[in-house]
């Protein structure tokens, strides 16, 4: 990859463009990109786990709750505060957003660290476990905290989340993924995915790679987590269940393991397709599984994984 | 201590439905060596082929029930060997995760085919069988719990019996044991595992109606909650493992209730993944399992 630092600044101008137009921009459209870039930044960071790393986890709607939830709990309980009556400069909510984000990323991180320290020691299989029964854990956790709204969720969070946001942490997110795969640190994620036993006998340490690739695909999970519940103002624990994790699972398969271009491909298209579909509304989820079944019997390397040849997974 | 004793009998009834689908997925791991995320979702199905057949019925009488159970176990036997042939079987081999992911497509595409042809409102199951209360020194029984407990208690007996004295549940354990040598000495492997997924499913639709007799509100995704805990059931006992499913799901059943009659209540949920990590982390190969040493 050729000049990142230059690429992820050309994108950053570009969000900061786009936003600048954003008014004259349907918001409907902007509704649907604003959604596209949040699965976007979930797909990506689970991809550095699931994909580049080879470990299965079915808890990333888990972690994205932790960062909604928290990232909210700034600007809704502390933000009056720090904002004053008439609830400060644009420059103000901007800075107190980010910060919230940071907090709700970090305390993701952090979860992601709990939960990755005990559960890693496990594979295939029985790590999708424990990572599912860990993230329904953290949603029954949310639902009985009495502070944050309990079972019927945290209503009247402030609308923060813009284009400008959502585009630039997208950058972000896929700028420190590639970077990260792609640096010489990076290169033990793949050893770890293409072969535990051998990465070990070379003296890899494996453990940590993945619980770095956990912690650090936790932090993104938790500032999606912020940017959605800055977007759709009110957050429940059953949005975050595992249907959502399972959700995100399927962006990641289907765009081809360790393939981020792939992921961003499938994520954008998996948003999508509920709204091209909206006219048959009842039958687009029946469409959708469908589709899934069939995709994996018929193109089980992913939609957009075009190595010919030996397929990897 | 009346108390207890009724907290204990409540659970065991739960528990016994838990076992019930726990053996699914743990027969079907057994075999395939993969999680069949659609197993809660035949659950569910098993109740609603019960909610149509039940009014074909008189309801209230033993062998109305009774006809209706087997109709729903026939029925779901059918529907577990349709998804192994169209959904499954082209993917014998593949990565263990493309057939995670085509376990779920199949649970969602029942799940959602549910709500539009059942509809996704929630529904009244009818009594099929006569239920009354009556109390034993301070013990509240329904007979609805009693024939949890005596249905399920048959259907594993003829299960060990099918597994352990048949010609094909020796294939079935000579394929879970080691499927390229259960080939070469001739078994028809496509066969036995038809055979697994139908006796797995039936099983299912059994604990569909006992669930539905004993909380009569059914709804497409009814399953998702109880198949999840079956499943930890499963992973408790030691998956692959038959009468560790049977184990795991009564204590787990057990352990659920007396949650949910403590102040404790509302983490009810959770208590089955805190299980489930807690087996995960210090015994992976569940309570009846074999631990096998990893050769490198």
């Amino acid at each position: 990859m050729p000049k990142p630092h230059l690429l992820l600044l050309a994108a950053l101008l570009a969000a900061f463009g786009v936003s600048h137009y954003a008014d004259r921009i349907d918001p409907y459209f902007l509704d649907v990109l604003t959604g596209i870039g949040i699965n976007v930044i979930l797909a990506v960071s689970l991809n550095l786990v699931n994909g580049y790393t080879g470990q299965f986890s079915l808890g990333h709607a888990g972690f994205m709750a932790v960062g909604a939830y928290l990232s909210a709990a700034v600007t809704v309980f502390a933000g009056p505060k720090l904002l004053g009556e008439d609830g400060g400069t644009s420059l103000q909510q901007g800075s107190l957003f980010f910060a919230a984000l940071v907090v709700g990323g970090l305390s993701a991180a952090f979860a992601g660290l709990l939960v990755g320290v005990p559960s890693l020691r496990l594979k295939g299989d029985y790590l999708a476990l424990v990572t599912l029964g860990f993230g329904e854990i953290i949603r029954v956790i949310f639902q009985n905290v009495e502070v944050l709204g309990g079972a019927l969720g945290l209503n009247g969070i402030p609308a923060f989340t813009t284009i400008f946001w959502v585009l630039a942490f997208v950058a972000i997110t896929i700028f420190v993924v590639l970077c990260l795969v792609h640096s010489t640190y990076g290169r033990g994620f793949l050893a770890t995915h293409d072969d535990e036993i051998a990465s070990e006998a070379v003296g890899l340490d494996t453990t940590r790679y993945k619980i770095v690739a956990f912690v650090v695909s936790a932090f993104f999970a938790g500032i999606a987590g912020g940017l959605y519940g800055h977007f759709k103002l009110t957050i429940t624990p059953t949005g975050f269940d595992f249907t959502k994790s399972i959700e995100i699972v399927v962006m990641v398969i289907l765009g081809g393991m360790g393939n981020t271009i792939g992921v961003v491909l499938a994520a954008v298209l998996l948003t999508l397709l509920p709204e091209v579909l909206r006219p048959i509304a009842e039958y687009r989820m029946i469409l959708y599984s469908f589709l899934l079944i069939v995709l994996m019997i018929l193109r089980p390397q992913g939609l957009f994984n075009f190595k010919f040849g030996k397929v990897k997974l | 201590m009346a108390e207890f004793l009724q907290q204990l009998l409540n659970g065991l009834s739960l528990g016994a439905i838990y076992a019930l689908i726990a053996l699914g997925y743990t027969m079907v791991y057994g075999v395939l060596r993969f999680i069949n995320f659609a197993h809660s979702d035949v659950f569910m199905v098993g109740s609603f082929i019960g909610y149509y057949a039940g009014k074909l019925v008189p309801e209230n009488t033993i062998w109305g029930g009774l006809i209706v159970l087997v109709i729903s176990m026939v029925g779901c036997a059918i529907l577990g060997m349709t998804i192994e042939r169209l959904a499954y079987r082209p993917l014998r081999g593949a990565a263990t995760l493309n057939v995670l992911i085509a376990a779920i497509g199949v649970s969602l595409l029942l799940e959602y085919s549910g709500q539009v042809f059942f509809g996704a409102a929630p529904r009244t199951f009818p009594a099929l069988f006569p239920s009354i209360n009556f109390s034993v020194g301070g013990l509240v029984l329904s007979t609805n719990q009693l024939l949890v407990i005596v249905v399920t208690t048959l259907l594993m007996v003829a299960l060990q019996f099918i597994v352990h004295r048949t010609k094909i549940g020796t294939a079935m354990r000579a394929v879970s044991l080691n499927p390229k040598a259960a080939q070469l000495v001739g078994i028809n492997i496509d066969v036995v595992i038809s055979f697994t997924f139908a006796l797995g499913s039936a099983l299912a639709a059994a604990g569909g109606i006992l669930y539905a007799l004993n909380y009569p509100s059914i709804d497409p995704l009814m399953g998702v909650m109880p198949g999840l805990k079956a499943f930890v059931a499963a992973v408790l006992g030691g998956i692959g493992n038959i009468p560790g499913a049977a184990l795991g799901g009564l204590i787990l059943g057990v352990v659920e209730t007396f949650v949910n009659g403590s102040q404790w209540s509302t983490y009810k949920d959770a208590i089955a993944f805190a299980i489930l990590i807690i087996i995960m982390l210090f015994r992976p190969a569940g309570l009846l399992g074999k631990f096998t040493i990893e050769k490198v």
